[in-house]
């Protein structure tokens, strides 16, 4: 079986990032890039799933420009066994990601496909149950357990209220969350190694998918600030600031 | 047409957080619907149907429908917005697990996390962790969105009084069934909707020590909350997170005990009216954004708060 890993290129999750003046986006000159933290936890399960020879292969995807296929080395690095890059303009939307991956999953047959449950940049949060539902599978969403047994699969979901576990026929759409793994480091080795497996490059027009935005982003700009306040000596004082300046407790 | 609120509740009652979602239903302006999907929900319909301004109310009712799975729920969504131009629902767990399949069942591009309405096709969310604020126009037909609750107050949940209608359809897809559930209970307002939160981070050191906020959560009649790194060390569960990838909480009063104060967990309480951070290290993050810092011990300060709030 294989386990299909759609993953994006996105700011490093530690880098503080500044809107630029003109309001059309965000500055990403000479900011570091990263695989998005919770497709690295799919690359992760993934792995592990083929370690567990539950799966036999891992094929890691990337759908956006040419400097994508530096996630996908990395996700080769940390044991995918191959990857895709479908060739694309930056920022696609992800109806027409889910349209590509659907693409994929047309040809290569997995019978598992895990996604990040959001982006860290985008803070969608829709790819993975698009794509569910374009290709009619059943999802796992926010996953923090995978069990696989023959052709069901037990998820259980972080949500709201706590957990939640639902069974799944095969084969299914899983995202991930971040309990579900501790993804390990790349070695030396493997980063070299990663750099002799095979990475195809693709095209939305070769795979015969419309990935014209249905959406413009009219401004962007930055939150309204907070005023930093003032710092207070002893608890007293912040029982008495709280309740006689600020007025949010002891008001009845 | 008119819009489509998708209720969200436990199928006894609404969650509080649909009157947000009527709230940007009633920014976008003209009528509005609402959906109660579940299974034995009537009464759920009815607290629906008093809701200030609704037009109407469907209620599907069939066992399908009952954990709102999102193969079943999503797909009925997409059969009755055939009559709406937009479709709403909570960007919560249920909301983000079924909007975006039926999104991409109407094949449309769906707007996350809403926190304003500039027109009825142009909207305000948070990107980046909330480190920006985008505007978004959408251009398809249809427009499907999920609401970020602490951006609109509240409707009223009175005033109304709208037919219930049945929807006569019974969804399943046959791929996906519920097995358990494990959710907290506690005597405490709900994490989202409390005026006040008390929350714990990696200073804390052990999930034991969390007793300290709860004496105080009980005098202030406050929820207790958790940053990713309590929650990731496994001091508690992962429903008490609050963060850019946990729970969006805007409470009059939030109080960080223990918190560095990390972008993502700023993300998500940095709407809060006042801020409060507790934490010995004067330097940390969490005092920018803070408006009373208090460098000191939590250990110290904690029992000292709860002896001062008698």
């Amino acid at each position: 079986m294989k386990v299909l890993v759609p993953v994006k290129r996105v700011v490093d999750a530690n880098v503080k990032v500044r809107v630029k003046p003109d309001g059309t986006g965000i500055d990403l000159a000479n900011v570091k890039m990263a695989v998005n933290p919770f497709c690295e936890i799919g690359i992760e399960e993934a792995v592990r799933l083929r370690e567990a020879e539950v799966a036999t292969e891992v094929i890691a995807v990337a759908v956006g420009e040419s400097n994508c296929q530096e996630q996908l080395r990395t996700c080769l690095a940390l044991g995918a066994d191959r990857a895709i890059l479908v060739e694309t303009a930056p920022d696609l939307e992800p109806l027409a990601i889910a349209k590509l991956l659907k693409a994929i999953y047309d040809e290569e047959q997995p019978g598992i496909v895990i996604l990040g449950k959001q982006s860290i940049d985008g803070d969608n949060s829709q790819t993975g149950p698009m794509f569910a539902a374009l290709t009619g599978l059943p999802q796992g969403t926010f996953a923090s357990n995978l069990a696989v047994d023959g052709d069901t699969a037990e998820v259980v979901r972080e949500v709201d209220g706590g957990l939640q576990t639902v069974s799944l026929k095969m084969p299914i759409v899983v995202t991930t969350d971040l309990r579900l793994n501790e993804p390990r480091y790349a070695s030396l080795p493997n980063i070299m190694k990663a750099k002799r497996k095979p990475l195809d490059v693709t095209t939305p027009e070769a795979l015969g998918v419309d990935v014209g935005r249905r959406t413009e982003v009219v401004d962007v700009s930055p939150p309204p600030e907070r005023q930093a306040g003032i710092k207070v000596e002893n608890v007293d004082d912040l029982v008495d600031k709280l309740t006689n300046e600020a007025k949010v407790i002891g008001q009845g | 047409m008119g819009t489509l609120v998708v209720a969200e509740h436990d199928n006894a009652a609404l969650r509080p957080v649909t009157l947000n979602v009527v709230a940007a239903a009633l920014a976008i302006g003209g009528e509005f619907d609402i959906l109660v999907a579940g299974s034995g929900c009537a009464s759920a319909a009815e607290e629906a149907a008093a809701i200030g301004g609704v037009a109407k109310v469907l209620l599907a009712d069939a066992p399908a429908y009952e954990h709102a799975l999102a193969e079943n729920v999503g797909a009925l969504v997409a059969e009755v917005a055939d009559s709406y131009d937009h479709i709403l629902a909570a960007h919560t767990t249920t909301g983000k697990n079924f909007l975006p399949r039926t999104a991409a069942l109407l094949d449309t591009q769906m707007i996350s996390d809403i926190i304003g309405v500039e027109s009825p096709d142009t909207f305000l969310r948070p990107i980046y962790a909330g480190n920006a604020i985008a505007t978004v126009k959408s251009s398809d037909a249809k427009k499907v969105v999920s609401v970020r609750g602490t951006g609109f107050d509240p409707a009223p949940a009175d005033g109304g009084s709208a037919v219930v209608e049945t929807v006569d359809s019974a969804i399943d897809a046959g791929v996906s069934s519920f097995v358990g559930e494990e959710i907290a209970k506690s005597e405490r307002p709900e994490l989202t909707s409390a005026s006040i939160v008390i929350s714990g981070g990696r200073g804390m050191q052990s999930g034991e020590n969390f007793t300290l906020l709860e004496g105080i959560a009980d005098k202030l009649g406050a929820a207790i909350g958790a940053s990713r790194a309590a929650v990731d060390a496994g001091f508690v569960p992962n429903d008490m997170q609050v963060g850019q990838t946990g729970k969006i909480v805007a409470p009059e009063l939030y109080i960080a005990v223990g918190i560095s104060g990390a972008i993502q967990h700023l993300a998500g309480m940095k709407d809060s009216k006042v801020i409060v951070a507790i934490n010995k290290d004067e330097d940390a993050p969490i005092f920018q954004v803070a408006d009373y810092g208090l460098v000191a011990d939590l250990f110290q300060a904690l029992p000292d708060l709860e002896a001062a709030l008698d």
